[in-house]
């Protein structure tokens, strides 16, 4: 009997072969990532714990993304001085500070590798599955432990295999096949399980759109997303393919169920405010006035992401009527929009730009939406209050859809632009 | 972790997520106490001053879905909430709330058959849990939760663990 790509990734971690859907097995991760938003708290676990050392400081890395720098005086000295404790108490050496967001550095930065496990302090560390790497969240008291022990427990998870057909159209990127997924799969549909991607479509998407698509798939409930580690895999990681050949999907393995997807039918996707899984076609939400559009986070600011919105923007001017906020997602996604004249087009376009981080996908730094304020995302959230006030709306899409609606002042299909400008 | 758990009922629908129990703006205030006071309070305005030590949430599926944030079982917590009978949680959620010593019940009927403000009884040492003069049972925990449930949680755990290996080591 074959495996899905999460039991081999527990085999090899493990050893044990005998594993099973439902076990609990210990595994210690390759690598483990803390949020500066929960540094003080695992410091103070680990106090309580008992732990006077970090066992393996060498796989920690620390990375201050969501807090850095954010408008409260007494924020920014509490977790730098924590970041500092970390170093020089417990050996941890890795530090981001202020370089992008964690989830796009750890696979940007190679931390988080394919074959590998990795656990972070965030939920949408389900992210590096993108490139075979089984990542799952996990809260501070269990980092603590990981910290002190080297070990986590994880439950084998059931795997829902989804098959990726033909080719996407225009316009229509991975954002909108995630969003598709967690509509049809809805919030709690991949509640404790591996959603595990594969077939031509899958083989055919960037590294970027795959990071894009497994960040997501947490909001379907997924403990992990995995896609197929192929020569993509390798080239981004600089890695010969033969060492990671294995992660790829047995014919014979067993999941729990298939879903099948073709994507040359995929429409432009909409989630609708105050649920992620609230999703339908883009026709279902044209033409709804916005008073902001966001255009960053970890879902959607790579530099591909950057791309597709310039394109849309470049020579022209957003609608007077909203304000657009566009923030690369790390350090050297903001050097290439720079290179490659992105940034320009933007400011050219009206847009405010701003420094690499959460920024208000976060909740707290600006731009945050008061009373009956409509915000187009293409961060992965729209959870009541997520964004500012809790009667404020949250839609989500992908960067070509809030850029076109950028433009036009109100939700649009970016194939709808040739006429409304013309 | 006591063995029977008893008080009111507060009714919660599904999919009620983690900046819903807590949001982001008050996850950075100085204390535990502070937090708390800011529990639920977009959902149910009245529950932090209102809730009682011993009271026990009854939700529906995908109790605490979202962000990792283990402010969020910690706020209820210290609002006075040590037990939650859910249809279902979301993953990390179930891991942080039993990491801190909340006892979670998964049960996919008591949602729908019980009133807000009911009388609820868990019997942990009997596996079943009574309410509007219902009985219903408990599933079973895997042993390595058990553990971690028995000590009271992850920190109690780890802390007795530590201690007895230091103990050992002199
Ligand atoms: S960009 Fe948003 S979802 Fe991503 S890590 Fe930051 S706050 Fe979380």
């Amino acid at each position: 009997m074959g495996h899905t790509l999460v039991e081999k990734l527990m085999i090899k971690n493990t050893g044990d072969d005998s594993i099973r859907p439902g076990d609990i097995v210990i595994v210690n991760p390759d690598c483990y990532m803390i949020i500066d938003a929960y540094s003080p708290s695992v410091i103070n676990k680990l106090e309580e714990m008992g732990f006077d050392k970090v066992l393996c400081p060498e796989k920690a890395v620390v990375v201050f993304d969501h807090l850095l720098p954010v408008g409260n005086p007494s924020n920014d000295p509490l977790f730098i001085s924590k970041s500092v404790e970390l170093r020089e108490k417990y050996k941890i050496q890795t530090t981001e500070k202020g370089t992008g967001i964690s989830h796009t550095l750890m696979h940007e930065k190679r931390y988080a590798k394919p074959g590998t496990i990795v656990t972070a302090t965030d939920s949408h560390t389900t992210t590096y599955g993108g490139g075979g790497c089984l990542s799952t969240g996990i809260g501070y008291s269990d980092m603590a432990a990981v910290l002190g022990t080297d070990e986590l427990w994880l439950k084998v998870p059931n795997a829902i295999k989804i098959v990726l057909e033909g080719k996407l159209k225009p316009h229509v990127t991975a954002k909108d096949i995630v969003l598709k997924v967690v509509g049809d799969l809805k919030a709690d549909g991949g509640q404790y399980k591996s959603l595990e991607f594969t077939g031509p479509g899958a083989q055919q998407l960037s590294m970027q759109a795959r990071y894009t698509i497994c960040n997501m798939a947490l909001e379907a409930g997924a403990k992990c997303a995995l896609f197929e580690a192929d020569d993509k895999t390798a080239e981004y990681f600089d890695m010969d393919l033969d060492e990671i050949r294995w992660i790829q999907v047995d014919e014979d393995a067993e999941y729990e169920s298939v879903m099948t997807y073709d994507l040359g039918q995929l429409e432009p996707q909409i989630a609708k405010p105050k649920g992620v899984d609230d999703v339908y076609d883009i026709s279902k939400a044209i033409g709804t006035k916005i008073d902001e559009v966001f255009i960053g986070s970890c879902t959607n600011g790579s530099i591909e992401d950057m791309a597709v919105a310039a394109d849309i923007l470049k020579g022209k001017t957003i609608s007077p009527y909203l304000k657009l906020v566009v923030i690369p997602a790390s350090n050297k996604v903001f050097k290439e929009s720079i290179e490659l004249g992105y940034i320009e087009t933007f400011l050219k376009a009206g847009a405010t730009v701003s420094h690499p981080s959460c920024g208000l996908c976060a909740g707290f730094p600006f731009g945050l939406l008061s009373d009956g304020e409509v915000v187009l995302s293409t961060s992965n959230r729209n959870f009541i209050g997520r964004m500012g006030t809790k009667d404020s709306f949250i839609y989500l899409s992908s960067p070509a859809v809030a850029a076109a609606s950028a433009l036009a002042g109100e939700i649009v299909s970016p194939d709808m632009l040739e006429l409304l400008t013309h | 972790m006591a063995n029977i758990q008893s008080g009111r009922i507060w009714l919660l629908p599904d999919d009620v997520d983690t900046d819903v129990i807590l949001a982001v703006r008050h996850l950075f205030l100085p204390t535990a106490e502070e937090r708390a006071r800011h529990a639920l309070e977009n959902l149910i305005p009245n529950f932090a001053t209102d809730v009682i030590a011993g009271d026990v949430i009854v939700a529906g599926k995908n109790f605490g879905c979202g962000s990792s944030r283990e402010y969020a079982p910690e706020a209820l917590y210290d609002c006075g909430i040590s037990c939650i009978v859910a249809k279902s949680f979301a993953r990390i959620f179930y891991r942080n709330a039993i990491n801190i010593g909340i006892s979670l019940v998964e049960n996919a009927d008591i949602q729908d058959e019980c009133e807000d403000g009911d009388l609820i009884t868990v019997d942990h040492e009997n596996r079943n849990i009574e309410t509007g003069g219902r009985r219903y049972e408990m599933p079973k925990v895997p042993k390595h939760l058990e553990e971690i449930f028995k000590a009271g949680g992850l920190v109690n755990y780890h802390r007795k663990r530590n201690a007895l290996s230091k103990e050992g080591g002199k």
